[in-house]
């Protein structure tokens, strides 16, 4: 199939058609409204529903109930209505019900901005909404790996019984990419029919119940451990990361995700012709994080940078990862303000100053 | 030669309920699943239970069902109906999750016109957290949250969910029944069932409120119960029909002229 320029919006709403998505149920809320926008004018196209909720809490549990009834459902929005989604996704979680989520992150908090943000990371990552439980996230730096992560996050989402969010940024909802569809594309993973789904109970089986309640103190708790082990199945198997220059020596390794890697490529690349010697590792899974990934790349490095459009939140899991064995330092720029390649370099360059570093340096 | 002329309908299943003693939701439970049974859904319906008294629906019916969050059952049921329109939904509600948290969702479920049915089961409190004042506690009705009886200037008057329901444009079929009296559980099982045809015949969004009691947290013995519902509950929330999806539209009188 030939490449087609398209805004990043578009390109999401069209790959999740092309998963076979045929059900959209949301709320207006810039800077994603392209999306709803794209699906409402494509989905009657194609036979399927497009369903403009009353809120975000409505579409967050529309998309709970058609999941129950084992079609694919996806829904987008952006910061303020994701926090309103939250009781929907933790239901979702807790039934165990697959549905695709795209939180195009602006700043924040409160209502923020309509600015890119990647200040969600941690509702993204450690919960979001109440309960023990997590969501698989998959961050694209490019409109072409937005539309390939949306259509994997069907796969994944359906294989785990699990929400999958794709945490993209303002920058990605907008910019306009060439793209390219795989209309003869194979799933990323074996997937079963959905015995479980609600869908009327004929004759005598038992009747299934989409649900997360659960009275009996034991078998919540049995719930939940049968929980974790979808989460460390994750961790085992779907890490996903990428690694820019680390083949070579380096005296600083970047961490950073989404567009911010982007800038920081070219940031690698200033670096090179300055003679300061940098890597950088992009992770592309956010949960689950590529702790061992981090972390040995980390030890071929002085110190590490990490580079977000935050006051720092993906940081922490990178020190969890270094645990100690390296300085790991901050860069960041809030509320819509974005980071420059020229400002990663200066940063490096102040790094490299610091005394112990200068003496490892020279 | 013993012929069997009454037994549980299929619909329902052969299990003990926690509800209280005198309470209706055993009855309003067995009307949904004797029409269900009558009109030959049963293995293509799915339930939406709420949070409330009936949050265990799921287990005394023999349909699929999915639980929903506080007051959301008409958005989920929303997401069942627009995946698989050949499905018939049912949801299942009391009146703190229809009238208070969910009042967003029924009105825009009612408006957007989705083909489903809603069981609003109003019996004038929130039973399962303990007897708190709802939406449609009686003025002057003592609840925990209320100790001195709902004070009108305060909490205002009871919300009548079928009239106001009932303005909505949209084509519906929306009716009030009661379960206190068995000749009133007959006409209640006819709204029911019509609500039901309502969405086999893909026409349009239907609502039977059902008042019912709640002998624990009134502190009244059931018989008492059924009384106190007649005497306080039917002058203020009247039966009967209150909107077809063939009704006219409410017209206001002109202004300045009477009517």
């Amino acid at each position: 199939m030939a490449k087609k320029l398209m805004k990043g919006s578009e390109a999401i709403g069209e790959a999740a058609i092309q998963a076979g998505c045929k059900l959209f149920f949301g709320y207006p809320i810039t800077p994603q409204n392209e999306i709803p926008e794209y699906m409402s004018h494509r989905l009657p196209q194609i036979g399927g529903t497009f369903v403009q909720a009353e809120s975000e809490v409505a579409a967050s549990n529309m998309i709970y109930g058609a999941a129950g009834s084992g079609e694919r459902v996806f829904t987008s929005s952006s910061s303020p209505g994701i926090s309103l989604m939250q009781e929907g996704i933790s239901y979702i979680a807790g039934s165990e019900l697959p549905v695709v989520l795209v939180n195009i992150m602006r700043a924040g908090p409160g209502l923020g901005g309509i600015l890119p943000s990647q200040a969600d990371y941690f509702q993204a990552t450690k919960g979001g909404g109440h309960g023990d439980y997590r969501l698989l996230v998959l961050a694209p730096w490019s409109v072409q790996e937005a539309a390939d992560l949306i259509q994997d996050a069907f796969d994944l989402a359906d294989f785990y019984r699990n929400p999958v969010m794709i945490l993209g940024d303002g920058l990605i909802g907008q910019m306009m990419e060439p793209v390219e569809f795989h209309p003869d594309r194979k799933p990323c993973k074996e997937l079963k029919p959905k015995e479980w789904a609600a869908t009327g109970c004929k004759g005598d089986r038992p009747t299934n119940i989409i649900n997360s309640l659960f009275l009996d103190p034991a078998a919540l708790e049995r719930h939940n451990h049968k929980l974790q082990a979808k989460y460390e199945a994750m961790a085992r198997d779907e890490i996903r990361c990428a690694e820019y220059g680390t083949e070579e020596p380096y005296d600083v390794l970047i961490v950073a995700y989404g567009t911010v890697a982007r800038v920081c490529v070219t940031a690698l690349e200033d670096l090179k012709e300055a003679g300061i010697r940098a890597a950088m590792v992009r992770p592309i899974t956010l949960f689950p994080f590529p702790y061992a990934q981090v972390r040995a790349a980390s030890e071929k490095a002085k110190a590490v940078l990490v580079v977000e459009l935050s006051c720092g939140q993906m940081v922490e899991d990178v020190r969890l990862a270094v645990e100690g064995t390296r300085p790991v330092h901050f860069y960041g720029r809030q509320g819509g303000m974005l980071v420059t390649p020229e400002e990663v370099v200066d940063e490096i360059r102040r790094l490299l100053t610091v005394p112990q570093l200068e003496a490892d340096h020279a | 030669m013993l012929e069997t002329v009454f037994c549980r309908t299929p619909a329902l299943a052969d299990v003990t309920t926690h509800y209280c003693p005198g309470c209706t939701h055993g009855v309003i439970h067995r009307l949904v699943a004797e029409v269900v049974d009558e009109l030959g859904l049963r293995e293509r319906t799915i339930g939406i239970a709420p949070v409330g008294c009936s949050v265990l629906a799921y287990n005394y019916f023999t349909t699929d069902f999915q639980e929903a969050s506080h007051g959301r059952a008409p958005a989920v049921a929303t997401g069942v109906k627009r995946a698989r329109p050949d499905l018939i939904v049912f949801s299942y509600q009391g009146d703190g999750d229809l009238a208070s948290i969910g009042m967003g969702e029924i009105v825009h479920c009612a408006n957007r016109g989705e083909k489903i049915t809603v069981i609003f089961v109003n019996n004038a409190i929130y039973g399962m957290t303990g007897g708190q004042m709802a939406p449609t506690t009686m003025p002057g009705q003592i609840a925990t949250t209320c100790p001195l009886g709902r004070d009108v200037e305060l909490a205002g008057y009871p919300i009548r969910v079928a009239e106001l329901l009932s303005t909505l444009r949209t084509p519906a079929f929306i009716a009030r029944a009661s379960v206190h009296t068995p000749l009133y559980t007959v006409k209640a099982k006819e709204m029911i069932r019509r609500a039901f045809r309502h969405q086999a015949d893909n026409r349009c969004f239907s609502l039977v409120e059902v008042l019912s009691t709640c002998p624990t947290n009134w502190g009244l013995p059931p018989a008492e119960a059924t009384s106190w519902l007649e005497e306080n509950m039917l002058p203020y929330y009247p039966l009967g029909i209150f909107k077809e999806p063939g009704g006219e539209d409410r017209a206001p009188s002109p202004l300045g002229e009477k009517r």
